[in-house]
């Protein structure tokens, strides 16, 4: 079996990020950038099926800027095999970004795919669950934990109030969440053998997609600030002052 | 002209930077043991799984001894990403692998399994053993004497400082075979076994540091002649190769202090508020936090500059000293300057800043005090203009 994993390169976690003074975006220009932490899952989960004998191959996915190719090959330095990078400047939708990995997909044939269930920056979680929908697949999302036997997968969600488990059938669709695994370090030898790695670069019209923007982003602001909290020593303060907001 | 980091190396630093923010800093008060210049066993272990997974064990090692053989440039960025954290002894051993001493990899035959195979292996530690009661700096100065008698060099003086030599199995000796060349020509160097008879742990010196470096006595101490390295009075020529790399740790290292301390420094200024504003918002403050940052970012230069002329194969001796001096200096201002900014609480060891300030400190003066390192760099200059 086959296994595409989707990686989106973010600004990095560490990172503050600032909203541009004209209200268009956030501030890109010299920050930081990362391999999604959702995405880092994904691409260990696809390795330690791979490891346990449940795939042959990892093939890691990303569309983005040329900066993309970076995190696709953090990936390969984590083990997987080859990468596929959709090079464009665009502004990316998910609706756009599912478009071009059901292309990707098409072509390449997996009997599963895994994503992160959403990116940190935009926090959108949709394209897992719009691709599923393009291919007519199963989806399981929030995954904690994926078993494989045979052609289909069992599957444990995180959901409100606790964990719900799916059986899918294969191929289908697999997002991830905070719990499934801890991602394991590149290591140096691996990072050496990523660089000869392949990763097939491709423009989103040789996949025959129409990435334009479906949104008009109106305003992009900081939330509010918080203003500062007071601290009691006892209980019944806590009561009280409750009471004198009204909140009980 | 390139001065950006290759994609493999970016990647790596990315990786480290992980390691050490999610498993060394949360710990970093806990990991040394009391003496502060040994990691306890457990964190031993621990660490060195982690470098393991990271694949950077052994990686000063070259590949013919089944190391990673990782070029100079490489290392600055893994010594400047572990140099983030008080959590790793600043001398002596860390957790990349065995400290092997560079001279013995010149060994062959019979010494190449005493000494060079063990120490690979983690069996044996070796200490490095040059500076005197009335010789630090000036070296060539030095009054330890080794006379020829027979088959045997038989040793006599006394040695200060000495780093790890209670936990060695032999030293690198440094000692003179004829006092007046001194530094040209009349130094030699050996291997000494600690358990020769007439070699004595003198005192023990308990720096503000942590570290504590020993006292030998040697007494008559007769050493196989076959245990010299290179020939008589070759003793520091043999040491010239792996000068700079000494001294380009130096600077990585301070490159990982300096941004530590900017990175506290920041975002203490921009939550602390006194007289109604953030300390950020204060040009005092802001200019100290500029100063940190420019001679950072200069320093860097200094270091891989110098590391990719090493890793060239130039001759990079001069670029070598200005990096260990000017880096140095700068991750010491930039401690000080930390540590102002925090005001009371920068002192305590409640944070690293103490510590980064005393490590700080003390390399302006070990392995080349800053006016040695200038005094070496007049010279070139004044040969050259
Ligand atoms: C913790 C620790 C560990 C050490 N480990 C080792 C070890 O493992 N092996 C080893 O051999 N040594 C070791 N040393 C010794 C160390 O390298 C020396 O202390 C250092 O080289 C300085 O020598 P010194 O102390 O004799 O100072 P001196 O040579 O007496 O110099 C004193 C001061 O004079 C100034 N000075 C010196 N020369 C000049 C000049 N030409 N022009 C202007 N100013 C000058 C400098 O400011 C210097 O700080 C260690 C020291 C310490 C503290």
């Amino acid at each position: 079996m086959k296994i595409v994993v989707a990686v989106k390169r973010v600004i990095d976690a560490n990172v503050k990020v600032r909203v541009k003074a004209d209200g268009t975006g956030v501030e890109m220009a010299n920050v930081k950038m990362a391999m999604n932490p959702f995405c880092e899952i994904a691409v260990e989960e696809a390795l330690r099926i791979k490891e346990a004998g449940g795939a042959d191959e990892v093939v890691i996915v990303s569309a983005g800027p040329q900066g993309a190719t970076e995190t696709i090959r953090t990936a390969l330095a984590m083990g997987a095999d080859r990468g596929v990078h959709v090079l464009t400047d665009a502004v990316l939708e998910p609706l756009a970004v599912a478009k071009l990995l059901k292309a990707v997909i098409d072509k390449e044939q997996p009997g599963l795919v895994i994503l992160g269930k959403q990116a940190i920056d935009d926090d959108c979680n949709q394209t897992g669950q719009m691709l599923a929908a393009l291919l007519g697949w199963a989806q399981a999302t929030f995954a904690s934990k994926i078993e494989i036997a045979g052609d289909s997968a069992t599957v444990t969600r995180e959901i409100d109030g606790g964990l719900e488990k799916v059986a899918v059938k294969l191929p289908a669709v697999v997002t991830t969440d905070l719990r499934l695994n801890e991602p394991r370090y590149a290591s140096l030898p691996n990072i050496m053998k990523a660089k000869k790695k392949p990763i097939e670069a491709m423009a989103p019209d040789a996949l025959g997609v129409d990435i334009a923007p479906r949104l008009t982003v109106l305003k992009v602001e900081e939330p509010p600030k918080r203003s500062a909290g007071v601290k009691v020593e006892t209980a019944a303060e806590l009561v009280a002052k409750l009471h004198d907001a009204g909140v009980i | 002209m390139d001065f950006t980091l290759p994609e493999e190396l970016r990647i790596l630093r990315e990786q480290l930077r992980r390691f050490v923010d999610a498993e060394i800093i949360p710990h970093e008060r806990e990991t040394l043991e009391d003496s502060g210049d040994e990691l306890k066993p457990e964190w031993r272990a621990r660490l060195v799984k982690g470098a393991k997974d990271l694949g950077i064990w052994m990686m000063e090692v070259p590949e013919e001894h089944g190391g990673a053989g990782l070029n100079l440039v490489g290392r600055a960025v893994v010594w400047q990403e572990l140099a983030r954290t008080i959590g790793l002894p600043s001398r002596g051993e860390t957790i990349t692998g065995p400290s092997v001493r560079h001279i013995l990899y010149n060994l062959e035959g019979e010494l190449r399994e005493k000494y060079l195979l063990p120490v690979l292996r983690g069996e044996k530690k070796a200490c490095f053993a040059q500076t005197e009661p009335d010789a630090g700096s000036d070296p060539g100065g030095m009054r330890t004497t080794a006379v020829l008698d027979g088959d045997h060099y038989v040793i006599n003086g006394t040695k200060r400082f000495i780093s790890g030599a209670g936990r060695s199995h032999f030293m690198q000796l440094m000692a003179a075979t004829d006092r007046a060349k001194g530094s040209r020509g009349g130094i030699s160097c050996f291997l000494v076994d600690m358990d020769t008879p007439g070699v004595k742990l003198g005192a023990r010196y308990q720096t503000m540091m942590g570290d504590a470096p020993w006292e030998i006595i040697l007494d008559n101490v007769r050493v196989p002649a076959k245990n010299m390295i290179g020939e008589e009075g070759g003793g520091f020529k043999l040491g010239q190769k792996w000068l700079g790399t000494g001294r380009v740790k130096h600077g990585a290292r301070a490159l990982g202090v300096a941004e530590r301390c900017l990175e506290m420094a920041t975002s203490y200024a921009k939550q602390r508020a006194t007289f109604g504003k953030p300390l950020a918002e204060r040009q005092g403050i802001q200019w100290m936090l500029a100063d940190i940052y420019i001679e950072l970012e200069a320093a860097r230069l200094l270091v891989f500059q110098a590391a990719s002329k090493l890793d060239a194969g130039e001759d990079a001796r001069t670029d070598a000293y200005i990096c260990k001096y000017f880096a140095d200096e700068m991750a010491f201002r930039a401690a000080d300057a930390c540590m102002q900014i925090h005001g009371g609480i920068g002192l305590t060891t409640d944070l690293p800043i103490e510590k980064f300030w005393r490590q700080q400190r003390s390399y302006r003066i070990t392995e080349g005090a800053s006016e040695v390192m200038k005094h070496v760099i007049a010279r070139h200059v004044l040969k050259t203009y």
